[in-house]
């Protein structure tokens, strides 16, 4: 069951530096051959790096476990990335916090109800601009997922 | 399998379900499943290869089918809107990443900055 007052809570602001290596390690993952991201000197980062911000995180900066969604039921349903310019470029600081904003629900339309859970995490920069923001959209189904082969 | 386990490493999920047939089966899995970020950054590698690096503004995915070791996919886009933005000329595209079945996996929305806009720094 989803933890409705989950919703304004925060998780410690962490920092995250964005480096060379990890966008060309990145980049292989996600079968990148693009010299953007492979020879320029000073890269920007790929369009979904910042998921990688899980490797910068204490449990203290994640806020996803207020929701309480349940493990076996909750999926991965949206995921978003907004950059306000280029993505950050290798050598940037990055300063981010996340915040869960968001509980809703749905009908599911072959019945049963799915309740969504919506976190935010602001990206900003050494001069506290917010250079890119990502939302992450968990939910969980009334139904365990069904198998798919 | 191997793209799977890449993916987890490069992006931190080290998740048991993606990689350990015995862990996921216990979920009720028939097999490891792959990770909807992997087919996501795939997509956006698609994408930024047709409109570039360091343009894109905006990426927005939906999972929708799960992705199974031996999966072959493939990915496609169209331009939805061309307008000016802020002084820029911006194009939204719509993606999406398909299974070998035709089922698709993930449906993808992106913005980019076209022509040149002083992307120079």
């Amino acid at each position: 069951m989803v933890n409705r007052n989950a919703v304004g809570k925060s998780g410690d602001t962490f920092e995250m530096l964005v480096e060379r290596g990890k966008i060309r390690e990145f980049a292989r993952a996600t079968w990148s051959t693009n010299p953007s991201y492979l020879e320029d000197p000073s890269p920007v980062s790929e369009p979904t790096f910042l998921t990688t911000m899980i490797l910068w995180e204490d449990p203290s900066c994640d806020p996803w476990h207020e929701v309480a969604m349940d493990q076996e039921r909750g999926l991965h349903a949206e995921q978003e990335f907004v950059f306000y310019g280029p993505p950050p470029r290798a050598g940037t600081r990055l300063h981010a916090r996340s915040t869960i904003s968001d509980v809703f629900e749905k009908q599911g339309r072959r019945g049963g109800t799915m309740t969504f859970a919506v976190m935010v995490t602001d990206f900003h920069d050494d001069d506290g601009v917010l250079v890119a923001q990502s939302k992450m959209t968990g939910v969980e189904t009334s139904r365990p997922p069904e198998e798919q082969p | 399998m191997t793209d799977i386990v890449r993916y987890q490493g490069a992006s931190g999920d080290m998740n048991a379900i993606h990689h350990d047939e015995a862990f996921a089966q216990g979920a009720g899995f028939p097999s490891p499943l792959a990770l909807g970020m992997m087919q996501a950054g795939m997509l956006a590698t698609w994408a930024t290869n047709w409109l570039g690096a360091e343009q894109i503004r905006r990426f927005r995915v939906r999972f929708v089918e799960q992705v199974w070791p031996g999966d072959t996919l493939s990915c496609s886009g169209v331009v939805e809107r061309e307008y000016e933005d802020a002084g820029e000329r911006r194009v939204d595209v719509e993606l999406v990443c398909s299974r070998q079945t035709g089922g698709v996996a993930v449906l993808g929305w992106a913005t980019f900055v076209v022509e040149g806009n002083g992307e120079s720094s």
